[in-house]
């Protein structure tokens, strides 16, 4: 499954950041920051179109030698980045789609919550559990 | 028929491959046809429809006509597509039945055994027309026989298998037309060829494919085969089947390479996976790279030269498709691919020797593209591009750090050893770039040659790379290069260099908000500031990185550690000052005493800051200080008190918001929205044009966010210098909060304002620009000042009443001695109690003392003698002073009690409703402190407010007053008494009042009543005071005796001269008034006096013997109980005699049925229009009356009159209305008049069917 989680905000600061192991963390901070650029250039290159077709899930943002990386934005342009390992070679489009529903509903989930203020980082504890069973168990 | 047992040599694949079709027959015919024919078969397309579905296509045919072998038909089993004849002609210009049967006919028997024997059924006799060869034989038979002879002959069934083309050779539209049919049958049957030896080939390969579970399936052949379809594609150039091919022969074998890692390994894979020992990249520059084909042929390919071979004919066919930005992006795919399906195979690769393969590959791609693209279109295309260019330099990269080129000493034996080992692998160059200056082979080999070579493809790569990247604005990328170039200078010992990349990416991470790259790219800069020896830098991110928390302990420490180091080692070097901001340390809130931060001069302030220090270590801190800014503001006190309540917690806490550092400033510095609602209305009618919501700081939300310059604070931070500051020496700042405290002694007045805080540690200093919130305190001076005002909400005149004196001393010190001077004011007593106490208090409203009042009191002045108290202080206590009521007036003017003045708030207050009559009192007072005497205004209220009225029964009269409390006390009243100031002595007043003391509670009233007696008629006016005691219902025991309260009024004309007596009688004969019927109502008026003086008006009548006064009366039912029928007044004239009476008789009709009340008849005396001037007088009082009822009489008037004029035979009166003289009325003073009827009810009874009543009365 996958390696990295991100969530960014509007603006672009992380509003939660997982990966694991936990070594290459600084790996994925960069690696997800930068992939930022291709999540931009699709959002203006879609522009209405993705408005119109709510066409949320933005596909592999670019792939690199050992993961893909993969996009989806919000309609309140909150952005969603997993990174998975290329040698996991099951994972296709469908999957990875479902699994951006999955992490979208937990962050809707997150947003309803009275006590959550939007833009801070989240600290949810239903939606880490959730991240964690989309990431590979590290044993 | 012997077929050739060698293999056909494989034919050259060039594009100018086309589909094979042979000519049998006529050779000569044939050559003279065949340049017309090459050209016009290519130019006009076909439909092909194709089988399975798949779309159809329109497509040029051309072909290649060869001369028929019968070595070119393919032997049962061969597979080749690209030598398979499509087509077997026969040519022939026969037109001779003799020379057909002789020759002809055998010929075509036998290339038909021939294409039987290979079941090869394309095939089309073409004959020949020729009309000059018609025309040289004459015994020729018609020309159709020949044709159909050979129809008959060879086509059975298949007659369109024969075609005539007629004079091939000449300009004619005969010819034009038999061209067109030959060629439209020429393209039909190659396309049905096609259609049907792809559809044998296609269903062959499939079942091939099929075959590749079972042991000894090769993929090596299954990819001949398929490829062989893909060239044929190819030559029909249908690119994009041929393309399909080779995606489905990359898809199969990627397939495999997955199940092979998941454990379903293919036998044939295995071969796939030996060693890699060559890696020379991909070939793009040719069509077809025959030596990888035939390494796969041969099956000895590698897994990296299947891969190339079949990109390099993706790349070729996508190219031909003009999309070369699918080749960009398929090799990026493609190498990712490779090194991926290499490690899943475990395939033993030598290091460096898959960068090396990438690395070339990438730039074989982008030449490829760049030598098919013009500079323009590359341009616009960056964005697939510049991946490859990244890839390239990636590996460009770890073959450098591979090799030891970018080491500090440059290789060593070791990576020499490996870079020889490299270069080996990459074989000799290939012919086709052997001159190409810049081919990836000469540049990978120079690359590595030397230290020098290897930093310039590098660093062109690189700048490449970003540059590439900041065109297409993706920055992050961009930064990301630039930091790993940055890693590469700090490397080559350049940090001059690296430093722009650094911190160009920190500002990027920073404006973000990523936490983690920033800390990680400021850990780089810290190192790269101090190689460059920017000793105040390298120290600002030390203290930044020393505070950051996603450093180990260790890591913070050593940053720390720096600091304090570089602190101790300056300290023989004073007068250097080192300024940094303040980051290591947070303000957390800021604690004044007093709360209020307002401070009397010369008063003590204690401020107390809670510093949060970041650092891991405790930290010694020489001084720690506050710079203060002083600004001189006169209204200082009151606008501070303002800004307490907006800003300040009532305990004198300032919070500072915490800066998360996570987030970007942006995101922080934001303001809420202010949002306000906003309404236009229209300037004319005041009416809604618009509204709507407006911001209010738009300027500030929408402002252009500076591109994070603002972030890190410049280093150019200057200390304020200032006169005042806050100073604590000598603190130690251990991790977490720590408390300073702060203490001053206030000095010269004004606004004090916190603006820098700052800390030192020997020569460097930390400071904290500003202080945000603002934070003020204020130093004040203030003037002794009085206040005096009523305990109570209002003071009560004629009672004893409290009054609070405050004297804040302000700077003053008052001395034993000093004491409050008031002059006296006559109508307002001071009461000295024994008991008055003063009470002194501190500035914080603390009591400090009490003290006796000394009171001493003169004739014009009282002198309080205040208590000693020092500046700053309070001086509280009361006096009870009592408004005496104001002295009645003498003299006639009785009418009028009180002062003018008192009277005309008196109506004012009337008027107004319940409003207490009031009285001001003037006090002067003499201060210790100033020259100049204080006046102070004091109001008192009247409590009660009375009313008289005079009240008949017959003859007898009664004088009624209330008394109305309108205060919130009860009071006690007694002695009341109401007394004849005429001392009329034929006048007696009887009180019929039985208690003398009586309660009046707060907003009620009590009345009093006196029967009016008199010896002599007519009785005199009755000028009359009253007066009654009041005391407060609570207070016990008053000291001083108080003042009753008076009021004084007058009564008129109270003697009866008149009774009206009303009466209703049912109509005759019935019992009882009926709703609906009608009965006669009764008045008769009463004259009770002789002429008396009263009567001496215009109304009187003087006749003979006798006097006579004109009276109106009126019948008015304002409940509506009664409908008056017929006129409802008239005007009579009354004889003015001791018991004459006048009876008027009416009808009206009662509405409802019940008691009802009988009808008002109400009496006006009626003044005649005598003189002019009372004509004038008239008009005014007609005004002046009520103008409603002036009309109302006016048409009662006509139409008294007019009955009158019937009845009688006053005549004239009715001529005199028109004029503008006219009467008017007057009405009788209550006293006059007496109704004994009022008050009496009549009983109706409802009629028998009166469920439903109308009744309309003109």
């Amino acid at each position: 499954m996958a390696v990295c989680i991100a969530v960014i905000a509007k603006e672009n600061y992380p509003l939660y950041i997982r990966s694991t192991p936990t070594e290459s963390e600084l790996k994925f901070h960069y690696m997800v920051h930068t992939s930022l650029d291709v999540v931009d250039e699709k959002i203006s290159a879609m522009g209405k179109a993705l408005v119109d077709q709510r066409e949320l899930y933005l596909g592999l943002l670019y792939p690199t030698e050992d993961y893909k990386v993969y996009g989806y934005v919000t309609n309140s342009k909150v952005k969603f980045v997993m990174v998975v390992d290329s040698s996991n070679t099951a994972l296709r489009d469908n999957e990875i789609r479902s699994m951006f529903r999955k992490l979208h509903n937990s962050y809707t989930d997150v947003m309803c919550n009275p006590f959550y203020n939007p833009g801070d980082r989240i600290q949810s504890r239903a939606f880490d559990t959730m991240v964690t069973s989309m990431m590979i168990q590290v044993c | 028929m012997d077929a050739p047992e060698e293999p056909q040599p494989p034919v050259v694949y060039t594009m100018e491959n086309k589909p094979i079709v042979t000519c049998a027959g006529d050779q000569n015919l044939f050559t003279s046809i065949y340049p017309t024919l090459s050209q016009q078969l290519p130019r006009e397309p076909m439909e092909w429809r194709r089988s399975y579905g798949r779309a159809p296509k329109m497509i040029h045919l051309e072909s290649n006509f060869v001369q028929f072998k019968e070595e070119l038909l393919p032997k049962e089993g061969n597979k080749a597509l690209l030598t398979f004849p499509f087509l077997h002609i026969y040519w022939t210009e026969c037109c001779d039945t003799e020379v057909y049967k002789a020759t002809v006919k055998d010929d075509l028997t036998k290339w038909q055994n021939v294409l039987k024997a290979h079941s090869s059924v394309d095939w089309l006799i073409v004959v020949v027309e020729n009309d000059a060869k018609k025309k040289n034989k004459t015994n020729i038979l018609p020309r159709t026989s020949i044709v159909d002879k050979i129809r008959n002959d060879f086509c059975n069934k298949q007659s369109d298998r024969c075609v005539v083309l007629s004079d091939p050779l000449k300009d004619s539209s005969r010819t034009q037309e038999s061209w067109n049919a030959f060629l439209t049958k020429l393209r039909t049957l190659l396309l049905m060829s096609f259609t049907k030896n792809l559809g044998k080939f296609e269903d062959d390969m499939r079942t091939l494919r099929e075959k590749r579970t079972e042991p000894g399936w090769s993929f090596c052949e299954y990819f001949m085969v398929q490829e062989e379809l893909a060239f044929v594609f190819e030559m029909l150039q249908q690119f994009e089947d041929a393309l399909v091919q080779y995606d489905e022969l990359d898809a199969l074998f990627s397939q495999y390479v997955v199940n092979f890692g998941a454990g379903d390994g293919a036998n044939w894979l295995t071969f796939f996976c030996q060693p890699v020992k060559s890696w020379n990249g991909l070939v793009l520059r040719k069509p077809i790279d025959m030596e990888k084909r035939e390494l796969i042929q041969k099956q000895e390919a590698t897994l990296l030269d299947l891969r190339s071979y079949l990109f390099s004919r993706q790349c070729t066919l996508l190219l031909f498709l003009q999309r070369p930005w699918e080749v960009a992006q398929r090799a990026l795919e493609l190498l990712h691919s490779c090194v991926q399906e290499l490690k899943l195979l475990e395939v033993s690769v030598p290091p460096g020797a898959l960068d090396c393969w990438v690395f070339l590959s990438c730039l074989e791609v982008l030449q490829r593209i760049e030598g098919c693209c013009d500079r323009a279109q590359i341009d616009s295309n960056i964005a697939h591009m510049v991946g490859l260019w990244s890839y390239a330099m990636e590996k460009l990269k770890s073959l450098g750090y591979l090799c030891g080129l970018v080491s500090e000493k440059g290789p060593n034996s070791e990576d020499l050893n490996r870079t020889v080992d490299l270069l080996a692998g990459l074989g000799a160059e290939r012919p086709e770039t052997a001159n190409t200056a810049q081919s990836p082979y000469k540049k990978l080999q120079e690359a590595l040659s030397s230290v020098e070579a290897f930093e310039k493809h590098y660093l062109d790569l690189s700048h490449a790379t970003i540059e590439m990247y900041t065109s297409i604005g993706r920055i992050r990328s961009a930064k990301l290069v630039g930091k790993d170039l940055a890693e590469f200078y700090m490397r080559k010992r350049s940090p001059q260099k690296a430093e722009m990349y650094l911190q160009g990416a920190l500002k990027n991470y920073l404006a973000e908000g990523w936490a983690l790259p920033v800390t990680h790219t400021r850990k780089q800069l810290a190192e790269c500031q101090k190689h460059l020896g920017q000793m105040e830098n390298y120290l600002q991110t030390s203290s930044l990185l020393a505070s950051d928390h996603h450093l180990t302990e260790e890591e913070r420490k050593y940053f720390c550690q720096e600091i304090l180091s570089f602190a101790s080692q300056q300290e023989d070097n004073p007068g250097h000052k080192v300024v940094l901001p303040m980051q290591f340390a947070r303000l957390k809130d800021l604690h004044f005493d007093p709360p209020n931060a307002v401070v009397h001069a010369g008063g003590v302030l204690t401020v107390e800051i809670t510093v949060c220090s970041q650092m891991p270590i405790p930290v010694h801190v020489d001084q720690i200080a506050v710079n203060v800014h002083f600004s001189i503001e006169k209204n200082n006190y009151r606008k501070t008190a303002e800004w307490l309540t907006k800003h300040k917690t009532s305990n004198g806490i300032i919070t500072f918001p915490a800066e998360a550092s996570l987030f970007p400033a942006s995101q922080n510095s934001l303001p809420a929205l202010e949002l306000s609602e906003m309404l236009e209305r229209s300037p004319s009618d005041n009416s809604l044009n618009t509204t709507g919501i407006i911001c209010r700081n738009v300027h500030m939300l929408l402002r252009r966010q500076e591109s994070g310059s603002s972030l890190e604070p410049p280093s150019g931070l200057a200390l304020e210098d200032g006169a005042h500051v806050l100073r604590c020496s000598s603190v130690t700042l251990q991790p977490g909060a720590n408390k300073i405290a702060f203490k001053t002694q206030a000095k010269e007045p004004g606004t004090y304002t916190l603006r820098q805080l700052r800390a030192s540690v020997g020569p460097v200093w930390f400071v904290l620009a500003h202080i945000h919130p603002i934070v003020q305190y204020d130093v004040y001076s203030q003037e002794p000042q009085l206040h005096v005002e009523p305990l109570a909400d209002s003071l009560l005149a004629g009672i004893p009443q409290k009054v609070k004196f405050t004297v804040t001393t302000g700077h003053y010190t008052v001395k034993n001695g000093d004491s409050l001077q008031l002059s006296n004011v006559e109508a307002m007593l001071i009461l000295c109690q024994a008991e008055n106490r003063a009470v002194v208090y501190s500035n914080s409203r603390e009591e400090c003392s009490t003290a006796l009042l000394r009171i001493q009191s003169s004739d014009k002045v009282t002198s309080i003698g205040l208590p000693t108290a020092p500046a700053y202080h309070v001086i509280e206590f009361e006096l009870e002073v009592l408004s005496l009521p104001s002295a009645p007036a003498s003299g006639g003017d009785t009418s009028v009690p009180g002062t003018p003045e008192l009277h005309r708030k008196q109506k004012d207050s009337q008027r107004a409703g319940h409003c207490m009559v009031t009285t001001d009192h003037k006090v002067s007072i003499d201060c210790p402190w100033s020259i100049y005497s204080t006046v102070i205004a004091l109001t008192f209220s009247v409590p009660f407010r009375t009313e008289h009225s005079l009240l008949s029964a017959g003859t007898r009269k009664y004088v009624q007053v209330c008394v109305q409390n309108l205060s919130e006390l009860d009071f006690e009243l007694s002695d009341s008494n109401l007394e004849d100031k005429g001392h009329a002595t034929d006048l007696r007043l009887a009180p019929l009042n039985t208690q003398s003391q009586q309660l009046i509670h707060s907003k009620q009233s009590v009345f009093f009543v006196w029967e009016l007696t008199w010896t002599q008629e007519p009785p005199p006016p009755l000028h009359c005071q009253f007066s009654v005691g009041f005391s407060p219902a609570s207070e016990e025991q008053l000291t001083v005796s108080l003042k009753p309260y008076t009021y004084e009024f007058q009564v008129e004309n109270f003697f009866t001269l008149y009774s009206v007596r009303a009466e209703i009688l049912p109509a005759s004969g019935a019992e009882y008034c009926k709703t609906g019927s009608l009965c006669s109502l009764e008045v008769s008026i009463t004259r009770l006096a002789d002429l008396l003086d009263v009567d001496k008006d215009e109304a009187l009548v003087e006749s003979e013997d006798y006097f006579s006064t004109k009276l109106m009366y009126e019948v008015v039912d304002n409940s509506s109980n009664w409908a008056v029928c017929g006129k409802s007044c008239g005007v009579i004239a009354m004889p003015l005699a001791a018991q004459a009476t006048h009876r008027v008789h009416m009808e009206v009709m009662p509405l409802f049925a019940g008691y009802l009340p009988l009808p008002d008849v109400r009496l006006f005396k009626y003044l005649p229009h005598h003189s002019a001037h009372a004509s004038q007088l008239d008009a005014d009082s007609w005004i002046e009356n009520d103008s409603l009822s002036v009309d109302k009489h006016l048409d009662d008037q006509l139409d008294c009159s007019s009955l009158r004029s019937r009845g009688s035979t006053h005549s004239t009166s009715s001529s005199e209305h028109k004029g503008l003289p006219m009467p008017r009325l007057q009405a009788l003073p209550a006293g006059q008049v007496f109704n004994s009827s009022t008050g009496m009810q009549v009983l109706v009874i409802p009629s028998q069917d009166d469920h439903v009543l109308e009744v309309s009365v003109t």
